[in-house]
Order: structure tokens, then sequence, then C-alpha cells
């Protein structure tokens, strides 16, 4: 790929950082392994088929690790992926889904410590407040899987028409949505506008936060290991002006969530958007402060209403 | 093939309760007034090509003085009103319009084309009912379940197509005008007469100046309309084409979009449906207002152990179909509404011989004058032939055949539009699990092309997305 940026880091330098800290419990110093960040695709970890990397600083400046750093065709293969496991998904029942992403915050809760480091070191807050953050993420992921067998009781309606009809709307999945995820707050940002989508039953293709994609790559991670079907979360690490363009024009891709992305392209996006009438989350006021208490809004922005005129009669 | 037509004397529906202005302004702030920058254009009978009006075509000085009456109302009056207030507004709307339904209906007739039994049956009485649903929900907005405190966008601008004139502007202006915003309607080019003879009635109605605002002209005035800064909420009912133009002109702009946009619906018919009723039901799929339905039933998937019988029954019927006068009460097949309209139709029917389909029509004598296509079926229509993939909004069928509930599924879906479909079977279980899986916004089971305010309808994929009627059309003009 003759467009690879500059990758800063070489296996020299890298071998030098140590993420997490080198572990020093025991007698003596040991050597850490470190692991390879890599992307999270059909529900495997492959490396970008394009060979690239690039270096993930912390806020300080410090480097943290590599991350691949995916390419179009990726992005490509991830939307093949999440239409794979569309079918499924959608059609597995409600308290199945919200089984499986209750599990998800099961596994969040475990990892809280990894999850605290990655993100204090990734976003320059102190470990407590760190803890604080990922503690709010999972029980964010918590409060949406209660959601997954009550939204078409919320969203959905029986329907009194003139005639000799048992009339009824239900939410039904957009389908494929690619997500954007925010590129400050890079675990509960990201678990905010994932887990809304995974719950209305869509499957999702992921462009992680930029500079701080370690903490998407570790939910990947926790994904991988919540029986979560492959294929229904892809998770991308790279560049957002590179990749978004690719989901924007995809047309299997029926929905695009623009929470992170780059303000000087996101007229671009939503132009692209309309080649096969995708449904576009915009960013709002709003979406900075994930803190809040959220609301079903980022859970109806994808799905579909379906009506169904069923005949009464004897 | 015995022939089962029966003979009709004329019954026309006399013309003489509409009374027709020579030239029609523009409705702004609550009166008629003369186009600004605009022009004039006239409006015809598809039936009969005779002029029936002159109208105003809006220029962009005449779209900003709509806008800006409507932003000024919404502000000061329809804004601030109490919900309930609203509500008697929107109760006597529909109730005019029940008072003047004879009128409307004969109007739309005219102006359209289509037979004086829908226009009368069908537009009138649902528009009215319309309004008097969403009437009621003007008080009751906090209960809609969409949020705790929904306040209304502001500023609509809707433009809606020429196939239910009256209807697409009732199902535009009701929720909008319940949910406190205020409007600028833009109705089709070739059909304004009916939007401006409801104008007519909300000036009856004694709405305050500038919440309905009502602009006529063609695209350029529509273009004006969608990219006013002063807009807030934009909902566009029409071609898909057109509804992608629009998504790409508002990206970036925040405002609010909803789309109807095209379809390409399949109606399947399953082996033990009741064969009769199912060949009524694929009529009025595909021929009931000359096929000018976005949720048409345009692709028949008939199973292949009763594809025979079906198209034999279908084309008996169609041998009974009454093409010709839209006023005369007998009339099952209007006009085609404009000649560009026509020409579209032609060009793909063409195409479907040149690709190697087998085409069908009843023998109807075709009036001299006017716009018309006689009721056309294709069979050997395969999957990848224009016929079976383009929206021809006309009154052609393509009939293609299936063996499996998966198989139809597969091809119902095989489609990037999602906006309707039918299923016909006397087997309940089926009707839902073929429901489940079909990517349609709406399925009717032994049943095509009926609609209610109380029922959202709406698409898939490129069939826009958003919904009208019942408490899910309140979304789109709210802020939640």
């Amino acid at each position: 790929m003759s467009d690879a940026p500059k990758v800063p880091a070489t296996p020299g330098e890298l071998a030098a950082v140590a993420v997490p800290p080198p572990s020093t419990s025991g007698e003596r110093a040991r050597l850490a392994v470190q692991k390879t960040y890599k992307l999270f695709l059909g529900g495997a970890f492959p490396r970008s088929e394009s060979g690239r990397s690039y270096a993930v600083r912390a806020a300080n400046g410090a480097h943290l690790a590599n991350a691949a750093l995916a390419s179009r065709k990726d992005v490509r293969d991830a939307v093949v992926a999440a239409g794979k496991a569309r079918g499924p998904w959608s059609a597995a029942t409600a308290y199945n889904r919200g089984q499986v992403l209750y599990r998800v915050a099961e596994m969040l809760e475990d990892r809280r410590d990894q999850f605290a480091e990655l993100v204090a070191s990734g976003e320059g807050v102190t470990h407590a407040a760190a803890l604080t953050t990922v503690a709010v993420a999972v029980d964010r992921w918590v409060w949406y899987a209660g959601w997954a067998d009550k939204i078409a009781q919320v969203a959905g309606s029986s329907n009194p028409v003139a005639g000799p009809y048992f009339n009824f709307s239900l939410p039904e999945p957009t389908g494929v949505v690619g997500i954007l995820a925010p590129q400050e707050s890079s675990l509960l940002g990201l678990v905010s506008v994932l887990a809304p989508v995974l719950t209305a039953g869509n499957t999702a293709v992921v462009v992680a936060s930029e500079l701080r994609p370690l903490p998407a790559v570790a939910l990947a991670e926790v994904l991988a290991t919540s029986d979560l079907p492959g294929g229904v979360a892809n998770i991308l690490t790279g560049r957002t002006v590179e990749l978004a363009p690719v989901l924007a024009r995809h047309r299997d891709v029926d929905a695009l969530d623009l929470a992170g992305a780059p303000v000087d392209i996101e007229v671009e996006l939503e132009q692209a958007s309309a080649d096969n009438v995708k449904r576009v989350l915009r960013r709002d006021a709003t979406q900075g402060a994930w803190d809040a208490e959220p609301t079903p809004r980022r859970m109806l922005a994808f799905v579909e209403t379906k009506t169904v005129w069923h005949p009464i009669g004897i | 093939m015995p022939s089962t037509r029966f003979t009709y004397a004329p019954a026309p529906e006399s013309r003489s309760v509409v009374s027709l202005r020579p030239a029609y302004g523009l409705f702004v702030d609550g009166e008629f007034v003369e186009p600004r920058d605009g022009s004039m254009f006239t409006t015809a009978s598809p039936s009969s090509e005779e002029v029936l009006a002159e109208v105003a075509a809006a220029g962009p000085g005449d779209v900003d003085r709509a806008v800006a009456a409507a932003a000024r109302a919404q502000r000061d009056t329809w804004g601030p009103m109490p919900g309930k207030e609203r509500a008697k507004y929107l109760f006597r709307i529909a109730r005019l319009m029940q008072e003047r339904s004879r009128e409307l209906a004969v109007l739309e007739s005219m102006d359209n084309g289509k037979p004086i039994r829908e226009a009368r049956d069908v537009d009138v009485p649902l528009a009215a009912a319309h309004f008097f649903y969403y009437a009621g929900w003007a008080d009751k907005l906090a209960y809609a379940g969409l949020g705790p405190s929904p306040r209304p966008i502001g500023v609509a601008g809707q433009v809606v197509p020429w196939n239910f004139p009256l209807l697409m502007a009732a199902w535009k202006l009701a929720p909008a005008l319940a949910a406190g915003n205020t409007c600028v309607l833009k109705p089709a080019e070739t059909t304004p007469l009916t939007a401006l003879l409801l104008a007519e009635i909300v000036q009856q109605a004694e709405l305050p100046p500038g919440v309905v605002n009502v602009v006529t002209g063609a695209g350029d005035t529509g273009a004006a309309l969608v990219a006013h800064p002063a807009v807030d909420k934009v909902a566009f009912t029409g071609s898909t084409e057109v509804g992608k133009a629009i998504q790409r002109s508002l990206a970036g702009t925040g405002k609010r979009l909803t789309l109807e946009l095209g379809g390409k619906a399949a109606n399947i018919v399953f082996d033990d449906a009741p064969l009769s009723q199912a060949v009524e039901g694929i009529v009025n799929g595909i021929f009931f207002n000359q096929g000018h339905v976005c949720c048409a039933g345009s692709r028949l998937l008939v199973q292949e152990s009763i594809a025979d019988a079906v198209v034999d029954a279908l084309k008996l019927r169609l041998e009974t179909l009454r093409l010709g006068d839209p006023l005369d009460k007998n009339t099952d097949i209007g006009a085609i509404n404009s000649p560009g309209q026509l020409a579209k139709i032609e060009e793909l029917a063409s195409s479907g011989e040149a690709e190697g389909a087998t085409r069908w029509s009843p023998s109807c004598p075709v009036p001299e004058r006017g716009y018309w296509f006689r009721p056309t079926i294709f069979t050997g229509v395969a999957p990848a032939f224009r016929i079976a993939r383009e929206e021809i909004f006309g009154p052609v069928l393509s009939v293609l055949t299936f063996r499996t509930p998966d198989e139809a599924v597969v091809k119902a879906n095989n489609t990037t539009y999602g906006l309707s479909a039918g299923v016909w079977t006397e087997k309940g279980s089926r009707i839902l699990w073929m429901a489940q899986h079909l990517r349609a916004g709406v399925v009717w089971a032994n049943t095509f092309n009926r609609f209610d305010p109380t029922s959202p309808f709406g698409g898939y994929r490129e069939s826009g997305f958003g919904r009208e009627g019942g408490r899910h059309g309140l979304e789109a003009y709210l802020d939640v």
C-alpha cells in the first residue's frame, strides 16, 4: 500500500515500551508479554489486510502500542461479515439478545482495571476517574441489555383501523449500521453508540476513536468472549477520514452514526449516504456529555417500523 | 375466453359542484396573492386535455414570503397556542372537508384523471379522517410515548406528489399542525387544484394567517422551499431519484427529513389463497389509481402450481374493467396523469417486450383525447428484467412464480425498495411468518392498498424513512 502513513514505531522501539506497565511483581522484574492490537472482524482478530499499523500514544505523548491501520478493503470485509451476521442476530429472540448483551456487561465488569488503565493512559485522566468512567460504561451496557425485550413494546403499537384487520406496528432492526465512534471518549463514548445499535438487533461496523483505539480493541476481546455471534460487531482501528467515506458510500450499509465524524468531512458523509437512502444519525449538541443518562433515542434511530394488516374473519 | 362485459349507460358525476376560477394565486399568510417573482402556468384535465385553470409558479421570493409567514405564525400564534385549541381548528378542517367532499372529489378526479369512484370513496374520506385523527393528538402529545416534553420543530416544508394530491397534503399537514408546526405545502405541478381548495377550507376554518401556506409550481419551487434556511423540517413524497437529491442537498444543514419514495412491491399468492378474492386484490393492488401508487403491487409472485389459473382468472377479470371518463361513476381505470408519465410507462412496457416477456392487455376501447394506457400484464418475466426491477408507476403488472415460501421471500426482497408487500393465503401462521421475513414497511395480508390514519405507513431501504400515520407519524414533527 503506497498510501500508508509514516509509522513512527519500529519493532525495536516497540519492544522498549511497556503496555500495560511492566509487571514487577515477584522476586525480579520480568519482561512483560505484550499484546498485538488487531482488528475485530467476523468474530476473528486479523491484522489489517494491508499489513499497516500506526503508533498509538498516551495523552502524555508516550508510545503505548501499535494498532492495526485498517484499509478500505478491511471496511468492505467488515461490511460483508456484518451482512452475514444480520439475519441470525435480528432473528434471535429478544430475550436471547438481552442475555448475550448482559453477558457482555459481565465480561466488562471483570476487566474494569484493564479498561481503567487504557482509559487513563489514552485520555490522560487519573486512574480513579477512569475507574468511574468504566463503571458508567458497564452500567450503561446493562441498561441497554435490559432494553432488548422492551423496545418492541415501547416503540410498537396496535392500530385501531376502520376495518376487519388486526393491524400492528413493530420496530425491526435497520440492518448493517456503520458507526464512527466518538473520538474523545474512547470507552464510554464507544459503548454509548455501539450498545444501542446491537440492542435494537442491528449488526455494526465500528471505526474506533482514531487516536485512542486501545479500549475499542479491548472491548472487542470482551465481545468475542460474550457469546456474541461473530460478525455482529466488527471493530476497525485506523484513520477515520480514510474509512468513514467507504462506509458512507457502501450500498450494503443501511445506516450511519456520525458520532465521531471529523467535522470537515461530515457534510461529505451525509451526501454520500443519500446514494442508498441511508439513515443518518447526526451529531447533536448533547452527545458530548457521554456521562449523561441515555434515552431510547439512539436505539430508535436504527429501527424501521413494520406495519402488518392481518385479516380477521371466520 | 367468454366475455362477461356488461353494457352500462354513462353515469357521469356533475361538474357543476365545482366552481373553478380562471386563475389561482399562491396561498400565503392567509390570503390568495399574486406571485411576485413567479409566473403562471396551466393545469389541464388528463382525460380531455382541457385547460382547467391558470396557476401561479412561485419564484424564490414567493417561497421566501410563504416561509417567513409560516415562521411568524409558528412563533406568534400556532406554536404558543394550547394544544386543545389547535385540536379544534383541525377538527374544523376535517368537518369542512366532509361537508365539501363532493366538490373535492370531483375536482380531484378532474385535475388528476382518477376515477370519481376512487376520489369519492378513498381519497377524500381518508384525507378528512386524517385530519380528524391528528386533531385529537394535538393536546395529547405528551402521552404519545415519544418523550416527556415534545416540542414542535418549527416550519415544515412539504412537497407532495400528483398521484393522491389531496390525501398526500392531508398526510403532511395534519400531523405537522397537530404537533404545533406551521407549514408551507408545495403540491405537484400537474395537480395543484385540490390543495388550493384545501387552502380555501383553511380560510373557512379561520386558521390564523401563515399557519398553512400553499406555494404551487414545479421542481424549482420545491427545490427553493427545501433549501430555504428558515425551513426546519422537510417532508417529501415522490420519486426515489428526487428523494435522494433532497437528502443530498440537506447534508450539513441539520434540517430534519422524512422521505416517502418509490416501491416495487411483491404481491405474493399462495396456492391455498381464496382465488377470486386474490384476483380482486391483485387488480386493486396494481390497477387502483392507474397504478400511480408508490406501494402498488407491481410484481405478482404466484405459487407455480396455481400460476396458470391465476393468470387466466386475472385476464378474465381485466376484460370487465371499464377504462374511460374519470367522472363516470362506472369507470374503473382513469387517465394517466400526464403525457410525460405516459411516455415513461410506454417506454418501460416496450422494454418488457424487448427483454422477452409476453405482453397482454384487455381489448377495452381507449378514448381519442387524453392520456391512456390499457391495463397490462407481463408473463414470463425474469427477475433481471427492467419491468421487474424499476418502478413503472402505471397499470403494468409483472408476473413471476415461486415454489416455496423461502423462495417467495428471497424474490420479494430482491429489490432496492421496501415499501409494501402483499400476502394471500388462508393460513394465519404463514401470514405472520411471511410478514416477519419481508423487508417492507407495510405488509397486507389478504388485502392490498388499504390505508388508515391510525396505521403507520412508510418504507424500508430506498423507499425512504420516517412514518406517516398513527402515533409514529407524530415523531417526524416533534423534537423529543
